[in-house]
């Protein structure tokens, strides 16, 4: 990173700040396997994370596509669901 | 919407508070309800993507409009049908354009201040875990009772 000088509004320290936030955020398997990394590996992973969680939700909503296809108006999760709308 | 200003030093009004879990849950839950209602039993690829527009519509809703990602993510899906292109914000100099693949990657992104993208990126991974987590719930909970 290129550091600024005094002038900036925004300091480096800041910036890492955050850098190291996002690095908090990323599951322990992640964390572990970068180890002590430099800001842009942790951007990448970090990248790396974002596309693994939107590949989650496409396969999850696929996934609640076929179940919804099975499930009947009369059924135990159809009941679960409506308490837990109700609650 | 004014990101340029809305740089490291203003905190985030609500530090502690994020989108509740419980919230989120019933917004998604209702949304479902609805996609089950309303689709035809035969399209399960159409019903996969309008749930997982819900997915991220429910996620955005709960988010609020505070946030640069939810607001980008709600202009997505509100002009989804329209496909207007949206003119690139003018980045500031001293920020340059780091980090491209992130901001490709979080919804509004392009537009941020490098500092900016930062907060939102850690926002957007708090609430789409969220979600993964509520939607693998509901799948594991649902496929525990067999038929």
């Amino acid at each position: 990173m290129s550091s600024r000088g005094s002038s900036s509004r925004i300091t480096d320290e800041e910036i890492n700040e955050l850098v190291s936030k996002l690095q908090s955020l990323l599951p322990e398997s992640r964390r572990r396997n970068i180890g002590r990394a430099s800001a842009s590996k942790l951007l990448k992973e970090t990248c790396s994370y974002i596309k693994s969680l939107h590949r989650d939700v496409d396969d999850l909503s696929d996934r609640l596509s076929a179940l919804m296809a099975t499930m009947d108006a009369n059924s135990p999760q159809a009941d679960i669901i409506r308490s837990l709308l109700r609650s | 919407m004014d990101s340029e200003n809305s740089a490291c030093g203003n905190p985030n009004p609500n530090p502690t508070l994020g989108p509740s879990k419980l919230m989120l849950a019933f917004r998604f839950l209702r949304a479902l309800s609805l996609v089950h209602r309303t689709t035809p039993a035969s399209s399960r690829t159409c019903r996969g993507r309008r749930i997982e527009r819900a997915a991220y519509a429910s996620m955005a809703y709960s988010a609020g409009t505070g946030r640069g990602w939810s607001r980008a993510v709600l202009r997505r899906l509100h002009h989804r049908a329209r496909r207007r292109a949206v003119a690139p914000r003018r980045l500031s100099t001293t920020a340059g354009n780091r980090a491209e693949a992130l901001r490709q990657l979080v919804p509004g992104g392009a537009g941020m201040d490098y500092c900016t993208l930062l907060e939102e990126t850690a926002d957007y991974i708090k609430c789409l875990s969220m979600q993964v987590e509520l939607m693998q719930g509901i799948v594991d909970s649902s496929s525990s009772y067999g038929p």
